[in-house]
């Protein structure tokens, strides 16, 4: 393939104010053209001079043409989202911070990510072949349309990581980014999934050929706002609301959570905010300068307030934690109590569908649960236990 | 650039809560209308407190997809899109009156035009009024019948009794159905007692909300004596009481509501093209092909 003349006409136009991107350099002076790639300088070029040269750098044109004609968008999480794709160099388009967010980290003998950002060369040659990422439970290919000819036009597949080794044929293949809603309702049991960035989606499916626009409306289908708050902390301004300032801000039946006592505010990260429940990373603290000792995770995406999953559960934990203790009474031998242990474990790991019918060494097997019942609740299903203080 | 915004509840229990949202969402969509269109809720991702961040357009329109002016419209959303300079006075609305303010969102330093929620725009009349079309499959309904509107009642919004003494009365003023009547929930004019109400013998009860849900799939139906059981199903129309009732769930599920949202966009200053006409031309190709699909979960016999 050759330079075409359009590329040409749209090179000779910027020239004049410079082009300076990922490599390639072309000025416009008196003394003509300038052209230089990594590799190789031209000086004096007149136009068709400067065609010539342009064809023994063309991967550095075509790639120009892709980012400046089909993605565009400068500054946007979009283009640095397509970049990161296919792991190009951010920092032309970012501050320095572009290489200090835990993104850059990961991707550090990271096998996944590959580690260094790539030059247009190894890039032109990695994309020929696919170069993969991963964005939470989504594996995303970026590849060049036509890979024996390449002209610089890339797409985008887009399945799940469970699904990174399988035959295409087996997977539901789809094109239209809002497919994307629909996969994401529901998890493999069939339950809905309110909360977008649980790591339950269900595998099965494949988007192929995406666009870069498709790609990021895909993304965002499945996981909504990664992609700007990805790109705000790669920049280093990504801004995070802490619990009580969320909490102070709520009205109406919301009003009362910010009265949920801290160690309560912990228990709750503790239970919602983990990289089992929930594929972003808290950010937030109970407030600024008072960090909460549970663990933030370590999930792709940055979390920077409370979602209204644990707005709205705070408001019950609010209620139920300005009750008084009591102390009770009640009968159990020891191995009751440790199964009572194994009972709230389970259902707090979701386990309880896959214990076994006949398991009964486990304690919330669900004969054990049911012998523990009829031995101790009463006649109205309730726990034989008696209230000991006034 | 020119982004739309649907700003809407959501459920963190029921997935179907915002099948509506999604639906006029695609609608506008295929218009083209809008360099970006975008979905956003309270209860659901992207969440109101994120969506103006997703977008790369500076002017943003944002129409709430509810049915009546108050918490959510006045104090929730432009709370959460962090409209700092918002007031609810902006809006200078008597409670069915609001159409549009225009302010900056604090974290990202774009305009928004805050519009008015659909519920209460004038076009919001021809969407009720088309429901009863898609109800009794028939684009001339009107001679012979009775039509009411259903709401919530006064017990959490004032204005939400505006918002469907309103519509009603419009199409009253309107002379194409015989009788015309706003009924409620947890108010009188009470919609158990809805053929009291009717001399017509044929009454098109449309109930004036936006998603399918616990009222309209459960509460309404059984109120009415449409059937003993909402898991049942009841047929369309039912006869309770001498009459036929036609009854087929929330407004909001119509597809001309898609044309409310573009309205709301357009008055608040929106370049909208020719979208309306054709979404217009879409809903009713599609009120011509057939009951609303979305009508299914109740009407099994
Ligand atoms: S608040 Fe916790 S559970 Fe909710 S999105 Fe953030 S990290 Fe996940």
């Amino acid at each position: 393939m050759t330079v075409a003349t359009d590329d040409l006409e749209t090179l000779l136009e910027h020239a004049a104010a410079g082009v300076a991107f990922d490599g390639l350099h072309v000025d416009e002076s008196d003394d003509g053209y300038r052209l230089e790639t990594p590799d190789n300088e031209w000086t004096g070029l007149d136009e068709t001079e400067l065609h010539h040269a342009l064809e023994s750098c063309e991967e550095y044109v075509t790639n120009w043409r892709y980012w400046q004609d089909r993605v565009g968008g400068e500054g946007t999480a979009r283009r640095a989202f397509l970049r990161w794709c296919e792991r190009a160099p951010l920092a032309d388009a970012e501050t320095d911070h572009a290489t200090t967010g835990p993104w850059s980290e990961r991707s550090e003998g990271d096998a996944d990510a590959g580690g260094e950002p790539l030059a247009v060369p190894e890039r032109y040659d990695a994309l020929r072949d696919g170069i993969d990422r991963e964005w939470g439970q989504l594996s995303i290919t970026a590849r060049f349309v036509d890979i024996d000819d390449p002209d610089g036009e890339r797409v985008y597949d887009l399945w799940h990581v469970d699904d990174a080794g399988s035959d295409i044929a087996a997977l539901e293949v789809y094109d239209d980014p809002r497919d994307a809603r629909e996969l994401a309702t529901y998890d493999d049991d069939g339950r809905y999934r309110p909360l977008k960035t649980a790591p339950t989606l269900p595998a099965g499916w494949a988007f192929t050929g995406l666009s870069g626009a498709a790609l990021v409306e895909t993304v965002e289908f499945f996981y909504p706002a990664t992609v700007a708050n990805w790109h705000r902390e790669l920049q280093g301004n990504l801004d995070v609301d802490h619990w009580l300032e969320t909490a102070e801000r709520q009205t109406g039946i919301y009003d009362v959570i910010d009265e949920l006592p801290r160690e309560a505010v912990e228990w709750m990260a503790e239970a919602c905010c983990v990289d089992s429940q929930c594929l972003r990373r808290r950010e937030w603290q109970y407030e600024a300068g008072d960090e909460l000792d549970a663990d933030g995770g370590d999930g792709p995406f940055p979390c920077r307030e409370p979602c209204s999953l644990v707005v709205a559960a705070a408001r019950k934990w609010t209620t139920l934690e300005s009750e008084t203790e009591h102390t009770y009474e009640l009968e159990l031998t020891t191995s009751e109590l440790n199964q009572l242990e194994e009972l709230i474990d389970a259902v707090a790991e979701d386990r309880t569908e896959d214990i076994r019918e006949a398991d009964v060494y486990d304690g919330a097997n669900r004969y054990r649960a049911r012998y523990l019942r009829a031995k101790r609740f009463d006649d109205e299903g309730e726990l034989e236990a008696t209230r000991v203080d006034d | 650039m020119q982004a739309l915004v649907i700003a809407a509840h959501g459920s963190h229990l029921n997935p179907d809560a915002s099948d509506p949202t999604y639906a006029h969402a695609d609608t506008i969509r295929e218009t083209g209308a809008f360099d970006e269109v975008r979905e956003a809720f309270w209860k659901e991702e992207p969440h109101f407190r994120e969506v103006i961040r997703t977008l790369e357009s500076d002017e943003v329109f944002v129409v709430p997809l509810f049915i009546s002016e108050g918490y959510f419209t006045e104090e929730v959303i432009p709370r959460e899109l962090r409209l700092e300079e918002w007031d609810p006075d902006r809006w200078e609305s008597d409670g069915t009156s609001a159409s549009q303010a225009t302010l900056e969102a604090e974290d990202v330093g774009k305009t928004i035009h805050y519009c008015g929620p659909v519920g209460t725009h004038d076009a919001m009349t021809d969407v009720i009024v088309q429901r009863a079309e898609t109800a009794t499959e028939d684009p001339d309904v009107g001679e012979g019948f009775g039509l009411s509107v259903v709401g919530h009642g006064t017990d959490r919004n004032e204005n939400s009794a505006k918002a469907i003494k309103y519509h009603s009365d419009r199409i009253a003023d309107r002379d194409r159905f015989d009788e015309v009547k706003a009924l409620f929930m947890d108010e009188e004019p009470e919609v158990d007692d809805v053929t009291d109400y009717f001399e017509s013998e044929d009454i098109v009860v449309v109930p004036l909300f936006i998603a399918d849900g616990y009222h309209t799939q459960e509460d309404i139906p059984e109120d009415m004596g449409l059937t003993e059981d909402y898991r049942l199903g009841w047929d369309v129309p039912a006869a309770v009481d001498g009459h036929r009732i036609w009854y087929t769930g929330a407004v909001g599920t119509e597809d001309l509501m898609a044309d409310v949202v573009l309205e709301r966009a357009a008055d608040a200053g929106a370049d909208i093209g020719d979208a309306r006409e054709a979404v217009r031309e879409l809903a009713a190709s599609v009120a011509d092909t057939g009951p609303e699909p979305s009508a299914g979960t109740g009407t099994g016999d």
